[in-house]
């Protein structure tokens, strides 16, 4: 692809302007980079905070052959390696080490670029539209404090020759949103920012030209920087909660080992077609859709179905993308792949209940829903008031920009951005990121939070209940026996029993889907299932150890509970939120952990159809739902709710479905943004209060055509400061 | 009042000093890292002389 369009470069053309001819070598150039960027690997730090940890990490790397150079982005946590022909496998253990934790980062996911861009051209408008503002402010100064005549008329044109550059170069972007909203036949915000900047700059030429007494070249620049802060602030915001996110995608590179005749390759999961043999070790996520042709094993269908317990595996069992092997390498037949496996197929669903959630207004649409009509109505209102009793165009035009300008929304500008700022802020040092600028908002008006079971309030890892049930003579061997297998249940045995050391068996042999069995001092042993000879339909985890000549052994296993789990619950039901527990898994686990959390309505075995209609139901009822879950059977209902979040440790179309993302494990700060989004809601109307209470005592002086720039720049610095420091409340408390 | 010939052309003069440090330190990325740069002040590595960009 790159090579093709490097090609294309070199095609000798008749040049009709330089600049056309720069064009394609600059294609060229940026491809060349893209090129060299293929050696580039990015490796994410989720540790590293000081300055200690840089000279760590770079010196770590820069010892190692093969590395050029190595530089870390501490604001970022991550670090980038320009290392031809090294992997990120081989930098992982260099840097675990020298004590740091890495992950490796999908450099094609990061593409932040066009963002960033964004970001520094609204930078550079600010930075411009400052210093015009500054300079104009000290010419204004001179002329409040009352220049006359000639000097007044000097400094008005050295003002203009600085504004009218300005406002034409950092009003841009509030140009073409306000020429955009106005080919749609809307009002937007944009619209009376753009006509307040346009009118008061041909207002203040001509007074200028007229020699008249106020021009308002200040009022322009100034009304140009307040709005960009604001502008800037809601593009930081979701640049930072956008590059979170792609970090969390780009963590996961997905891959799969493809198997062609006898030779194994391992290739990205999005090269893989219908068709394809593909092997999927124990412990690894199916990548595609397929039938098992060889193989047993068992298969964890937690993340979509949210059964805690393993299903047998053997060949002709259809498979889908998501669910983890478990005990026993299976080969697989692909039958759908990338956009057309059941993960994606989700995707029309999630679209679809999406739709439904996309018809929130927020509260700024609202409020400039309300407010340029009314601007508008009032300019017009002073401009024919005052030609009707004056007869004055000039007057009348002077004071229907006098108008725009004090009432323009510079106040409201700030008043959402400034907020949202500081409430995502300090959301994210808590833990959750928020993805959606108006989440923040819907997550105020929730009233009822249902929440996922496994993977959500429990972490899908099962914990042994009680180790005394094995009589200690047993233990050596349980142990041996246990770390015999990578099935969950095993782990759990084996990290309950840390503490003895592991007898010595001979034969160790494990049966996927039936369990492991040994010898020890010429005894049968056997740990596993045992559906052949106890016909069990307990409702708890749990395995079986049996010994040649001994009764056998229930082993009782519960799932680990995510912490903070308790907390969180107790907390929103302390609030009077109405919490519900709805699963995929068996009515027993399910009962036990709602008791144990005091979770009064719960439903077990819920398809995630039905998932998504509960919260459907609830939502025409008109209950504003909190969907908390993970997996793909939350999917649709993360997406139908009124707000989601979900666990970083959840499937990617979970992430993608939710509004927010717990960064870490700990569940409670679920409940925080509860409380956050409660006082950022009350923030912004608060600002929106003290903006419009500005107005109140400016709009009557400049009706009355006693404005004077002066008192515009007043009353809008002053409302725009306020404002700030009012969302600046939100960010502290707890650091 | 001719003095205003001197100080205007001064204070614009140093206003455009300030905006062109401003872009200068913009296009040279220089905000790229702000926690990572009041960091490395502490680190005693390259203290000497600058450390070799090689890109």
């Amino acid at each position: 692809m790159a090579d093709l369009t490097a090609a294309q470069g070199f095609q000798p053309r008749i040049g009709a302007c330089p600049a056309c001819d720069a064009a394609p070598l600059a294609q060229r150039l940026a491809d060349q980079a893209k090129a060299a960027a293929a050696h580039i690997l990015i490796l994410s730090l989720p540790n590293a905070h000081c300055a200690l940890c840089i000279t760590q990490v770079e010196s770590a790397l820069l010892a190692q052959p093969g590395v050029r150079s190595a530089r870390v982005n501490l604001t970022l946590r991550r670090v980038t390696v320009e290392a031809p022909g090294l992997q990120a496998a081989d930098l992982i253990p260099v840097l675990a080490r020298a004590g740091h934790v890495a992950h490796e980062l999908d450099p094609d996911a990061l593409s932040s670029t066009a963002a960033d861009r964004a970001g520094q051209d609204l930078l550079m408008r600010i930075g411009v539209a400052g210093f015009a503002m500054m300079n104009i402010m000290i010419l204004s100064v001179a002329v409040w404090s009352g220049a006359e005549a000639a000097t007044r008329d000097l400094f008005h044109w050295i003002s203009g020759a600085i504004a009218l550059p300005t406002v034409a170069f950092a009003g841009q972007p509030f140009f073409a949103s306000a020429w955009a909203s106005l080919k749609a036949w809307r009002l937007g915000m944009d619209v009376p920012i753009s006509l307040a900047l346009i009118l008061a700059s041909a207002i203040s030429v001509f007074e200028t030209t007229q020699s008249g007494h106020h021009a308002y070249f200040d009022a322009a620049v100034m009304l140009c920087f307040f709005l960009l802060i604001g502008r800037y602030l809601d593009h930081r915001t979701r640049a930072i909660a956008r590059s979170a996110a792609a970090e969390l995608t780009a963590l996961e590179v997905p891959r799969a080992t493809l198997l062609s005749g006898i030779v194994e390759k391992t290739v990205p999961v999005a090269e893989l077609r219908p068709g394809d043999t593909i092997r999927v070790r124990p412990g690894g996520r199916i990548p595609a859709d397929g039938i098992i042709v060889d193989g047993t094993s068992e298969i964890d269908r937690a993340m979509l179905t949210g059964e805690t317990l393993p299903v047998a595996a053997a060949p002709g069992l259809a498979l889908s993308a998501g669910e983890v092997n478990l005990t026993g390498p299976l080969v697989l037949r692909v039958t759908a792949a990338g956009r057309d496996s059941s993960l994606s197929r989700l995707a029309s669903l999630v679209e679809a209940a999406e739709n439904a959630r996309g018809r929130y207004t927020s509260l700024a649409e609202r409020a400039a829903r309300a407010y340029s009509p009314a601007v508008h109505l009032l300019a017009l209102t002073s401009f024919a008031g005052w030609f009707w009793t004056s007869g004055d165009l000039r007057l009348a035009l002077n004071f229907a920009a006098a108008v725009l300008i004090i009432t323009c929304p510079c106040a409201l500008g700030l008043a959402v951005p400034a907020v949202a700022t500081a409430a995502s802020g300090r959301l994210f040092r808590r833990g959750l990121l928020i993805k959606e600028g108006t989440a923040l908002e819907r997550l105020a008006e929730v009233d009822t939070v249902v929440f996922d079971k496994t993977g959500t309030l429990t972490l899908g890892q099962p914990r042994l209940m009680d180790a005394t049930v094995i009589p200690a003579d047993l233990r050596p061997l349980t142990r041996a026996l246990a770390e015999g297998s990578s099935h969950p249940l095993s782990l759990a045995l084996a990290e309950a029993l840390a503490d003895t050391p592991p007898a010595v068996l001979e034969d160790l042999r494990e049966q996927p889907g039936q369990g492991v069995t040994a010898r020890w001092q010429a005894h049968r042993v056997s740990l596993g299932r045992s559906d052949a000879l106890h016909q069990d339909d307990t409702p708890t985890l749990s395995s079986w150890l049996s010994v040649e000549g001994r009764v056998a052994l229930r082993l009782d296993f519960i799932d680990r509970l995510r912490p903070g789990a308790e907390e969180c619950v107790a907390r929103l039901l302390a609030n009077g939120l109405w919490v519900i527990l709805l699963s995929g898994d068996r009515a027993a686990p399910v009962a036990a952990l709602a008791r144990q959390l005091g979770i009064q309505d719960w439903r077990a075995a819920v398809t995630p159809v039905a998932k998504a209609e509960a919260v459907a139901a609830l939502a025409d009822a008109g209950y504003k739902v909190l969907m908390v879950g993970d997996g793909l059977n939350d999917t649709a209902a993360l997406a139908r709710a009124h707000a989601s979040i979900s666990p970083a440790s959840a499937l990617d179309a979970a992430r993608v479905a939710s509004d927010m993302v717990l960064t870490g494990q700990d569940l409670s700060p679920v409940a925080d943004a509860l409380a956050v989004s409660r006082l950022a809601t009350r923030r912004i109307r608060q600002n929106f209060a003290i903006s419009i209470g500005y107005n109140v005592i400016a709009v009557p002086i400049a009706l009355l055509g006693l404005a004077t720039p002066l008192i515009a720049a007043l009353a809008m610095s002053a409302s725009s400061i306020t404002v700030t420091l009012n969302a600046l409340r939100l960010g502290g408390g707890s650091r | 009042m001719e003095i205003l010939a001197i100080l205007i052309p001064v204070s614009l003069g140093l206003g455009g000093a300030g905006l062109g440090a401003f872009l200068w330190a913009l296009r040279n990325r220089q905000f790229e890292d702000p926690k990572g740069g009041g960091e490395r002040v502490l680190s005693d590595q390259w203290d000497d002389k600058p450390r070799p960009e090689r890109d």
